[in-house]
């Protein structure tokens, strides 16, 4: 008999090499090259091709085009439209985030309480996740539109012309990010509801005897042991409302002008709608930073606080 | 609890579903509605007008959009099972540095938005004949569901004792073999996961399917409504649907399979 415990490797091997790579499961690796080999085709190569693309003048279509050094990056730091779309794309993730996670966190409390109704509560907040985010857009299109809106239905009982909400700068940005919240706040919610229903009964009740009241309950035991679906809650709402891109489109078109554009609607709109393809690529590889940075810092802080149950 | 508290809790469960309802009910409203028809979209019509449907079901050419979403969903989930699972095994039961850098490779990815790429990407589909054709589009989709999928399967795999496999390799089962009599059986609810949430991902996609399938033949539900949208942003009932009609599939799907839906996501997600 094979002592318990005892690894792959140390198992008797009947005869031939073939045989023993097999068993020693170094052949076994292969079974990962198919994958290794799409992620180079279509995601590393492309990546590099991209940085390369960034330091050239190509419009996207024509064989002849050149180096250019850091003029694409220069011409980012100079571009009159880059802070706008930079204060955008950081309103839509962080914005998102935080209501997301605030309300999915209130909405799981609620539901975690014994209500009949919480089966159907869950559904209808979870429904709109598995809508496409453009037929989304659409959707609140029709509540917010200029001309026979169902917003500006109400607003025209107080004052005499109607609001053109989505061709304001001021409020468009703040509306498609409320749009992105109310689709995907279903996700947070669900992590949330997990998160709880993953600590302990008597953790509660030893707290309780305790003489913890419901504030420091919270504060002391739902608080911390909710770390990991916060971490996991708040890195997913960052990177998807940073790369928000469907909702604007279907929405305003990045519209007027760029006021409500993204990193991501910008490039869209440079790459098919200008044929500034070098530039477009500068942008996606300034999206590329972002992006990395800033969720790679969400999920070491994130991480430090957790602790397990 | 007291059955006044328990009457207003579930008062607010009411109002919070009613909020959220709202979106799909001015959808309805207004998708109901003859052009004509100039009252609040508040306010329900008072009869039963199905042009817009069949409108948009005609002019959007929905019958070919349905045709071209379910052939590029099911073949990319069928590829993403097969490429995700066996990826995951070697690296959830062979854990060398090498393997572990390999993870690490895959995983990282889920943290790069495949837009990003968008420039070298279309030009590197036009140089290899992808532009246009569904397995350009599949094998995007393939690629970049797999950092989920990996994530998830790998996560999986790991809490299926060793011992399992041992014991049956002292049976004389071979590696290869183990796999798929053994472990892939094991898999059914991740699996279920995983088909849910890459189908619902690729069948809802309008990044990829936009800038990727131009040809008006083989335009996705999503992109024939976005162009449809553009030409008709007079006819909004027509658009509205449209939207209805696109959205209808995956809500009645989700009805039936929403406790995998749910479960998926948190054991996922928050054990993986």
């Amino acid at each position: 008999m094979r002592p318990l415990g005892a690894s792959y490797e140390q198992l008797p091997v009947r005869s031939g090499y073939f045989k023993r790579l097999v068993r020693g499961g170094s052949l076994l690796n292969l079974l990962y090259v198919p994958a290794l080999i799409l992620f180079i085709v279509f995601i590393f190569y492309p990546f590099l091709k991209g940085v390369q693309i960034s330091f050239t003048n190509w419009d996207g279509y024509n064989q002849n085009y050149k180096w250019i050094g850091f003029s694409n990056y220069a011409r980012m730091m100079d571009d009159p439209d880059m802070a706008r779309v930079l204060k955008n794309t950081v309103i839509y993730g962080v914005g998102s985030t935080v209501l997301q996670n605030l309300i999915g966190l209130l909405y799981a409390l609620f539901l975690n309480t014994s209500i009949r109704t919480r089966g159907v509560v869950r559904t209808i907040i979870y429904l709109p996740v598995i809508v496409s985010a453009l037929i989304m857009g659409y959707i609140w299109y029709f509540f917010f539109q200029y001309d026979g809106g169902a917003i500006n239905d109400i607003l025209k009982l107080f004052q005499d012309q109607p609001s053109n909400l989505l061709g304001d700068p001021k409020s468009n940005v703040w509306i498609i990010t409320f749009v992105n919240t109310y689709q995907y706040l279903g996700i947070a919610m669900v992590l949330f509801l997990a998160g709880l229903q993953s600590i302990p009964k008597d953790y509660y009740e030893a707290a309780t005897i305790d003489g913890a009241g419901a504030f420091s309950r919270f504060a002391r035991v739902t608080w911390p042991l909710l770390a990991p679906s916060f971490t996991v809650s708040m890195v997913l709402n960052l990177i998807g409302g940073l790369k928000l891109f469907d909702v604007i489109t279907a929405m305003t078109n990045s519209g007027p002008g760029y006021a409500s554009a993204s990193l991501s609607t910008m490039m869209y709109l440079l790459y098919f709608g200008r044929e500034d393809a070098g530039y477009a690529a500068t942008i996606g590889v300034l999206m590329f930073v972002i992006i990395t940075i800033v969720s790679l810092t969400a999920l070491v802080l994130l991480r430090r606080r957790e602790v397990t149950a | 609890m007291g059955k006044t508290k328990s009457f207003w809790l579930t008062a607010l469960s009411i109002v919070i579903c009613l909020i959220h309802i709202l979106p799909f009910y001015i959808l309805i409203t207004t998708s109901f509605k003859a052009a004509d028809d100039l009252s609040s979209k508040w306010i329900l019509p008072g009869y039963l007008y199905l042009d817009n449907f069949v409108n948009a079901w005609r002019e959007a050419d929905l019958a070919s959009a349905f045709k071209n979403n379910i052939i590029v969903t099911v073949l990319s989930v069928v590829l993403i099972v097969a490429v995700g699972s066996i990826a995951a095994y070697p690296l959830a039961r062979r854990q060398t540095g090498w393997n572990k850098f390999i993870y690490g490779l895959f995983v990282s990815a889920l943290i790069v938005p495949p837009l990003t790429i968008l420039v070298p990407l279309y030009k590197y589909m036009v140089n290899i004949g992808g532009m246009n054709t569904y397995w350009g589009i599949i094998l995007l989709h393939v690629t970049f569901s797999l950092p989920m999928t990996i994530f998830l399967y790998t996560g999986f795999i790991s809490t299926i004792p060793r011992e399992l496999d041992e014991a049956s390799m002292i049976d004389g089962a071979g590696r290869f073999s183990l796999f798929y009599r053994i472990i892939l059986p094991l898999l059914k609810p991740i699996t279920a996961t995983v088909i849910i949430l890459t189908g619902v991902g690729v069948w809802n996609d309008y990044q990829f399917s936009v800038f990727f399938l131009q040809k008006p033949e083989l335009h996705t539900f999503t992109v024939a409504l976005s162009s449809f949208f553009g030409m008709y942003t007079s006819q909004i009932n027509w658009v509205a649907a449209g939207s209805l009609i696109g959205a209808l599939p995956m809500i009645v799907i989700y009805l039936f399979l929403q406790r995998y839906f749910i479960t998926g996501l948190s054991s996922g997600a928050v054990k993986g």
